[in-house]
């Protein structure tokens, strides 16, 4: 039924279309024989609708900050995010000003300029002064963009690690695990060819610095104290993402990456945020329409690495908490050795 | 090659047809192919987005197109990938490097520097087929059991190596890597006959200097596409050996499905450089020619000179250089080295400068122009409107410290859409509409054109506008739902507006569609120049279109292209064979 609708629909609008055509010729027909193909009065209508469409969209830029401001992540909890925040409000600030002159102009010249009978247009073939102009203004300010952006570059992914916690997030399709360093501050050896049981890492149990790493469900991270998270792979490539700290590394197999990074608010300070709560009422009442329960805020880590058919639900929990009840999670999970032991 | 060239020969319908080795009907195979892959990849476009707008309603639509990949009309995650994937493959490849650069180049070459036909018309033949065969198995391979290719239109290993990773990496991907083999040699094919073309078959007094902004635009278009297209094809290669024969250039430490794999020593992280030494030029292969064809019509319907040719084609040659060193700006979340990661932040933002010359000079050819609203030029002026707001973008993902947070998202979506993807098909619409009459002697409704140009640029930003706050939501880009995420589920709306968009945007190219072949058969027979054009295509016969173009001796040139309301001239257009008046200069 809906294929025989579909194709009844498609031809109307066909037969209609060229009706549409055949009225339009005959109505030109009548008016007697042009030799101009575009009319002043093709000009004079899409004129006015490059002012009106164009300036419409340019001022709707302005104003969807409003519409859907409250959408946008909010700012990052990590020390290194704040750097680049700062760095992203400033390049917005100069594509938000270029963007409205340039599309200004743009729709404001196209109405301005658009062609009358009678009317000549300038005979003009360069101007240098511009010119140079408009490429030296662009290479100065782009200039400091770039020292701006390097800067906040090396910053974020060469920092002093030598005080940070150690974690390891472990990817597969279509789940992560994280092992934790442990007393030693240091991850025992792994192998993919060690994998099997219950050592789903292929941690090396012959590797005293495996004994006290602990292999978690959870991601679990102390506020204000820098950890080191190493990301490994055992199939495809992954990405963890965590969009709350401005993180994102990829997971590659057979190749080891890192990225370090400081968070600065608890998952319950989060929670207590005016500007939060408000944006979990705005999401709890989009759930309540389809019928699924209310939800409190939490960190996540996602995949961003096409990765497979689950990789639209490859999560895992993130919960940054006080050193005090970091400590005590961290005590209760079991070491590599007593779990390898166990079975 | 002799003026008087003429063809004795009978032309059967084969070889006129067919297997035709005359430049301009090579143009109108490539355009139609193109435009018969470009409603299959669009169709795809509106069943995904139909997925991330109502995802779980059954519709049973889906069912019919997809089969057993939508059981009650609800589409299964695998073929979602399968969708975007080909979706991206057919839109980057088909239509907009071999549907744009196969058409217009084809077309435009011989009849603008004044050639007989291209340098080889037999290559040029070949080339054709080779992207018709092309376009061939990509199609088949979208009815195998196993599904067509899904690990995205940039096939990343080990996810596309390995058949175990999902069900698009079994025959669907051999087939991929067959029909893009394949494809890679129709675009070196036709882009080494573009160079020899331009470079030795110009008429007398067309120099270099004389050509116009397309001519330019195509030369370093063909010169990217030589240079960058044989990496692609030996990435390929490597991908078939490790996928059939066993070896690991990119493969290392792999357990998947429970089974062990052997290869060891390979990187994945090699294949991302080899795909994005020609991904990123890529993007200019698609973008280069729309800017030349909006550089020609912008100027002739402003009945102005184009602004600053010189600097015109200084921009051209230095995105054309810069496009060669800025691939790892793709990969900056690779893991490769932070140092590495600071040379493409500042070569990549370097491409700013010569975008922003041409974007000043596109709007001072405008100012005190007179400009002729035409079809072809209401998509020109949307192509520099996409090319600002796409191109801004790009000043934060090609910044690695800030590409962190957005990398993979669909802010990289909503960019890439509207600084390739619209203002390249703006590009090619503009081609299309300014020489239908060049090409079929006929004249497309320009009512129709109108109504085709205002739907599709408000539904194009109405679909990618919305986009970039999906994205700073962060939302991944290949996500089959966002429903498993509640931090998604504020997402709901805004992503139901972009496919009610995606869905107008569609419909409306059925007013192209229908205007382009109506007007083929029953649309008012052109003039002989009827955009009142300086170029030279204009001087060959509209309705005795022979292979070898001019009748009579090929003309000479004598100016620029851009002689518009030249003062102490008859018209305000003066072609490129009228001689310099006694006293008057050039330009």
């Amino acid at each position: 039924m809906t294929t025989f609708l579909s194709f009844l629909i498609i031809t109307l609008t066909v037969i209609g279309l060229v009706q549409v055509v055949r009225i339009i010729e005959l109505a030109t027909k009548l008016k007697g024989p042009q030799d101009k193909i575009i009319t002043d009065q093709d000009n004079r209508y899409n004129a006015l609708a490059m002012l009106i469409v164009g300036l419409g969209f340019t001022a709707f830029v302005a104003y969807s900050f409003k519409l859907w401001g409250h959408l946008i992540l909010p700012d990052p909890v990590s020390v290194h995010g704040e750097g680049i925040k700062l760095l992203w409000d400033t390049t917005m600030a100069l594509i938000l000003v270029t963007f409205f002159i340039t599309q200004t102009l743009l729709f404001v010249f196209a109405y301005k300029y658009r062609g009358r009978e009678g009317n000549t247009a300038l005979f003009q073939t360069h101007n240098n002064k511009l010119e140079l102009l408009w490429t030296s203004v662009p290479a100065f300010v782009l200039t400091g963009l770039i020292l701006f952006g390097l800067s906040t570059w090396n910053k974020t992914m060469v920092p002093d690690t030598t005080n940070a916690k150690i974690v390891e997030v472990y990817a597969q399709q279509f789940n992560w695990t994280a092992r934790y360093a442990g007393d030693d501050n240091q991850l025992g050896r792994a192998h993919y060819t060690l994998i099997g049981g219950v050592n789903t890492l292929g941690v090396d149990i012959n590797d005293s610095t495996s004994f006290d790493d602990k292999v978690v469900r959870e991601i679990h991270l102390p506020v204000d104290q820098q950890v080191l998270m190493k990301f490994r792979s055992q199939d495809v490539i992954h990405s963890a993402y965590l969009p709350h700290f401005n993180v994102q590394m990829n997971c590659v197999p057979g190749m080891n990456t890192q990225f370090a990074f400081t968070p600065t608010k608890t998952t319950n300070e989060m929670r207590e945020d005016p500007e939060m709560i408000e944006r979990m009422k705005f999401i709890n009442e989009a759930r309540a329409k389809r019928g699924e329960s209310p939800v409190e805020f939490d960190y996540v880590l996602l995949c961003n690495k096409i990765c497979g058919s689950a990789h639209y639900n490859m999560q895992i929990k993130v919960i940054v908490e006080t050193q005090e009840e970091y400590d005590t999670w961290l005590k209760e999970q079991e070491t590599f050795k007593t779990l390898v032991s166990a079975n | 090659m002799s003026d008087n060239h003429e063809h004795h020969h009978e032309e059967t319908f084969i070889s006129k047809y067919v297997f035709s080795t005359d430049h301009k009907m090579i143009a109108k195979q490539f355009l139609i192919t193109a435009m018969v892959m470009g409603v299959i990849a669009i169709l795809m476009s509106v069943f995904f987005r139909m997925q991330l707008a109502w995802p779980a309603e059954g519709y049973p639509i889906l069912e019919t197109f997809l089969g057993k990949w939508a059981p009650d009309g609800v589409m299964d995650p695998n073929i979602y990938l399968a969708l975007v994937t080909i979706h991206g493959t057919i839109m980057v490849f088909f239509v907009l490097t071999g549907g744009l650069s196969g058409t217009f180049f084809n077309l435009l070459i011989p009849l603008q520097i004044g050639a007989r036909d291209m340098a080889s018309g037999f290559l040029n033949m070949l080339s054709y087929w080779f992207f018709f065969v092309s376009s061939v198995v990509m199609v088949i391979s979208l009815f195998v059991t196993s599904g067509p290719a899904a690990a995205g239109w940039t096939i990343y290993p080990p996810l596309s190596a390995l058949p175990q990773a999902m069900p698009g990496s079994g025959l669907g991907m051999t087939l991929w890597l067959v029909s893009m083999s394949l494809f890679i040699v129709s675009a070196l094919l036709g882009g080494l006959n573009y160079i020899v073309t331009i470079l030795n078959l110009r008429t007398k007094g067309m120099s270099m200097t004389r050509l116009p902004l397309t001519m330019w635009a195509f030369l370093v278009t063909a010169i990217l596409g030589v240079l960058s297209f044989p990496v692609l094809l030996s990435a390929a290669l490597l991908l078939i050996f490790d996928r059939g024969f066993g070896t690991a250039f990119y493969l290392s430490d792999i357990m998947i499905q429970g089974e062990m794999l052997t290869q060891t020593g390979g990187s994945p992280v090699l294949f991302q450089h080899l795909f994005w030494f020609l991904g990123h030029p890529e993007v200019y292969i698609v973008l280069l020619p729309a800017l030349g064809i909006t550089s020609e019509v912008v100027s002739t319907s402003s009945r102005k000179p184009i602004f600053g040719y010189r600097a015109m084609v200084g921009s051209i040659l230095a995105i054309g250089f810069l496009s060669f060193i800025v691939w790892g700006h793709h990969m900056f979340m690779t893991g490769m080295n932070p140092f590495l990661g600071s040379v493409f932040t500042f070569t990549t933002l370097l491409i700013a400068i010569p975008s922003a010359v041409k974007v000043f000079n596109y709007l001072t050819t405008l100012w005190k122009g007179n400009i002729q609203f035409t079809p072809a030029m209401l998509f020109s002026i949307g192509l520099v409107s996409t090319f600002i707001s796409g191109g801004l973008t790009g000043l934060i993902l090609g910044d690695s410290a800030l590409d962190i947070n957005v990398h993979d998202t669909y802010f990289v979506v909503a960019h890439f859409h509207i600084v390739m993807g619209l203002s390249a098909i703006f590009g090619m619409f503009a081609g299309v509409y300014h020489w239908f009459p060049k090409m079929y002697g006929k004249m497309m409704n320009k009512n129709l054109g109108y109504v085709h140009f205002w739907l599709t640029f408000i539904s194009a930003y109405g679909v990618f506008y919305p986009m970039h706050f999906v994205g700073l939501a962060g939302v991944p880009r290949r996500y089959y739902s966002n429903t498993a995420f509640p931090m998604f589920d504020g997402l709901v709306e805004i992503n139901e507006l972009i496919t009610v968009f995606a869905i107008l945007g569609a419909v409306a190219q059925v007013f192209f569609f229908f205007n382009f072949f109506y007007s083929i058969y029953r649309g008012k027979d052109a003039p002989q120049n009827p955009w009142r054009s300086n170029t030279l295509e204009w001087t060959t016969p509209t309705h005795d279109r022979i292979h070898g173009n001019w009748p009579g001796e090929i003309p000479s040139v004598h100016r620029w292209a851009y002689d518009y309301s030249k003062p102490g001239a008859d018209e305000d257009f003066v072609s490129q064979i009228v001689p310099l008046k006694e006293g008057e200069e050039e330009h």
